[in-house]
C-alpha cells in the first residue's frame, strides 16, 4: 500500500514538472497550425511585408509591416528609456544605497512589478497623453512615444532586479583588487562592476525587451492604433499585440482574418523567443 | 631610513578591538614579515597601511600611521593616492575579469598617470618583466586574465601593482592558494624586489618569513608582543610567547 502511494505521488509531481513544457509546445502547435492555415491562402512574402492591413475589405489584405514597425518604435523607444534609468538604478541599490534605502526601494521596485498593465495604461492615458499632446503640441497625445514611456515603466522592474542580481554577484575581490590600485569608487563601478556584470545586465534587459513586446493592454490604450507606418515617434501607431486583442473578437472562428490573427501571434512568439533565449544564453554564461 | 611608522595604533570592528597601541617601526627597501595564530590582527595591521579596511563597515581606528613622513590618518589626505602609493596584493589572485594587458595598465589609467599608448605599452611590458611573466604572456596579452594559472595569476597582481610605481607594496598570504614551487618562485620574486620597494608581508607559514624577511613582528590577540630582526625573532626570542610560537608550541 506505502508502495503505491509513493508510486502515485511521484507520477503526479512528474505531472506537474512537466507541465510547463506542455503547455508551451501544445500552444506552439497551435500557432503553427492556424498560422500555417493562413499561408496557404495568404502568400508569407506579402503578410511580411505588406504595408497595408485592412482585414475587412474586399479583397482583404493583411500586410503586417506597418505593426511590426509599430512593436519597434514602442519597443525601441521604451528599451531606450528604460536600460539606463534601469542600469543605473540598479547600480545606485547595489553599490551606493545604505542598507535601509537600499531595502525600502527594492521593495518599491517589485511593487512596481505588480501594477496591471491595465493600470499604467488607464494612468498614461489620463495624464500623460493630455501631457504629450500640450507638450508637443501634436494634433493626438495617443503616440508611440507615450506608448514608449508607459511600457519603460513596465520594463523597469525586470532590469532593475536582474541587473541588480548581477551587479551584486561580482566578487567584493575584484572592487577591493581596483580600489587598492588608487581607482575612485566611480571608477571602480564603471571599469571593473559593470564589465564584470555585462552579461547579467544584458540578460535583464533582453527579458525587459521580451516583456515590453508582449505587452498588450497599456499599448492599445496609449498608442492610438493607427495601422500606418510612422514617420516619427509622436504619430500614433499599432502594435501587433493590440491588434491581436482588438480584433480576435470581430473574427469568425475559422476563417481568413482568424488565422491572421494567429499569424501575427506566430511572429510574436518567434521573436519573443529569440529574445529569451538570447537572454537565457547570456545569464548561463555570467552564472559561470 | 624608516619609511613607515606606526604610532600608537588602534582598530575596532565595531566593539571589538582588533589592534592594541601598535608601535613600530618599518625600514626601507627590506622585507619585513608580520607572523602570528590566525585572528591575531596582522592582515588587520597589513590593511591599516593603505587603508582598504575603510571599506568595511564599523571601522574605527586611533593613533597614526606615517608612511613617507605624512600621517595617512590624517585629515584632507587623498586615500585614493595613499592607495597609489602603497601597493597591496591579495591572498587570492584577484585578477580583474579583462584582458591581461588592461589589468596591467588599469592602475596608469585610473591614476591618470599617462594617456599615451606607448608610455602605457612600454610601462606594462616593464612591470611584466619584472615579476619574470613577459616571456610567457606576451602573446596572450589581450586574453582574459582569468585563463592565466593560479601562479601567473599572482604574478600579474604584482605586476599590476609595480605598474604604478609605489613605494611600498603590501602582500596579504600571498602564496597560500599556490603550490610549493611556484611559493619558491614568488619568494625568490620578492627577493629581487626588495632593491627597489619597502615590502611587508603576512604570512602564516614561519619558514617562508625567515627565510625572506629582514625583520619580523610576531602578533597575538591584537598585541604586537616582539618586533626585531629575523634572525632574532627564530633564534633567539626575547618574549616567551615568541618563542612557544616559533618553535611550534602553538599556533
Amino acid at each position: 500500500m506505502r508502495r503505491i502511494i509513493d508510486f502515485t505521488i511521484e507520477k503526479i509531481i512528474f505531472l506537474c514538472g512537466i507541465l510547463s513544457i506542455v503547455f508551451v509546445v501544445l500552444i506552439f502547435g497551435f500557432l503553427l497550425k492556424e498560422g500555417f492555415a493562413f499561408f496557404k491562402d495568404y502568400n508569407i512574402v506579402n503578410f511580411v511585408s505588406g504595408k497595408f492591413w485592412y482585414p475587412t475589405s474586399d479583397p482583404a489584405q493583411f500586410g503586417i509591416l506597418s505593426l511590426i514597425v509599430g512593436s519597434l518604435f514602442v519597443t525601441v523607444g521604451a528599451t531606450i528609456i528604460a536600460v539606463p534609468l534601469g542600469v543605473m538604478s540598479a547600480l545606485y541599490i547595489s553599490e551606493i544605497a545604505p542598507k535601509g534605502v537600499r531595502d525600502v526601494l527594492k521593495s518599491f521596485v517589485e511593487l512596481m512589478a505588480a501594477i496591471p498593465s491595465v493600470v499604467i495604461g488607464f494612468v498614461g492615458m489620463v495624464t500623460l497623453v493630455p501631457l504629450v499632446r500640450t507638450l508637443f503640441d501634436l494634433p493626438t497625445g495617443l503616440t508611440a512615444f507615450s506608448g514608449s514611456i508607459m511600457l519603460a515603466f513596465m520594463a523597469m522592474p525586470t532590469i532593475v532586479s536582474i541587473s541588480e542580481d548581477a551587479i551584486r554577484s561580482v566578487p567584493w575581490s575584484y572592487k577591493e583588487g581596483a580600489l587598492a590600485l588608487g581607482a575612485t569608487r566611480w571608477q571602480m563601478i564603471r571599469r571593473i562592476v559593470l564589465k564584470a556584470a555585462m552579461p547579467g545586465i544584458i540578460a535583464a534587459v533582453m527579458l525587459g525587451i521580451g516583456r515590453v513586446i508582449g505587452e498588450t493592454m497599456a499599448v492599445m490604450m496609449i498608442t492610438g492604433n493607427a495601422a500606418h507606418i510612422p514617420n516619427t515617434i509622436f504619430e500614433p501607431v499599432r502594435t501587433m499585440t493590440a491588434t491581436i486583442a482588438a480584433e480576435m473578437g470581430e473574427t469568425v472562428k475559422g476563417g481568413l482574418h482568424y488565422r491572421a490573427l494567429f499569424a501575427i501571434g506566430l511572429v510574436l512568439f518567434i521573436i519573443t523567443f529569440i529574445v529569451n533565449f538570447i537572454a537565457d544564453l547570456l545569464l548561463g554564461k555570467s552564472k559561470k | 631610513m624608516e619609511k613607515i611608522e606606526i604610532k600608537n595604533f588602534n582598530l575596532w570592528y565595531t566593539d571589538f578591538h582588533a589592534l592594541k597601541n601598535i608601535n613600530m617601526k618599518v625600514k626601507e627597501k627590506q622585507i619585513t614579515a608580520m607572523i602570528g595564530p590566525s585572528g591575531c590582527g596582522k592582515s588587520t595591521l597589513l590593511r591599516a597601511l593603505n587603508r582598504i579596511n575603510d571599506t568595511i563597515e564599523g571601522v574605527r581606528t586611533e593613533g597614526e600611521i606615517n608612511i613617507g613622513g605624512k600621517n595617512i590618518y590624517a585629515d584632507g589626505i587623498d586615500v585614493d593616492s595613499l592607495r597609489r602609493n602603497v601597493g597591496m596584493v591579495f591572498q587570492r589572485p584577484n585578477p580583474f575579469p579583462i584582458s591581461v594587458y588592461n589589468n596591467v595598465a588599469f592602475g596608469l589609467q585610473v591614476n591618470r598617470i599617462e594617456s599615451k599608448k606607448s608610455v602605457i605599452d612600454q610601462t606594462v611590458r616593464e612591470s611584466l618583466e619584472a615579476v619574470l611573466l613577459w616571456d610567457d604572456i606576451k602573446d596572450k596579452l589581450k586574453k582574459s586574465a582569468l585563463e592565466l594559472s593560479l601562479e601567473q595569476q599572482q604574478r600579474l597582481c604584482i605586476a599590476r601593482v609595480i605598474a604604478v610605481k609605489p613605494q611600498v607594496i603590501l602582500l596579504d598570504e600571498p602564496c597560500s592558494t599556490l603550490d610549493p614551487v611556484a611559493n619558491q618562485r614568488i619568494e625568490e620574486l620578492m627577493m629581487q624586489l626588495k632593491e627597489k620597494y619597502t615590502i611587508v608581508i603576512v604570512t602564516h607559514n614561519m619558514h617562508q618569513a625567515a627565510r625572506i624577511s629582514d625583520e619580523t613582528a610576531f602578533m597575538l590577540l591584537g598585541d604586537l608582543i616582539e618586533f626585531d630582526k629575523t634572525d632574532k625573532i627564530f633564534t633567539n626570542p626575547s618574549q616567551k610567547q615568541t618563542d612557544d610560537y616559533v618553535s611550534g608550541r602553538f599556533g
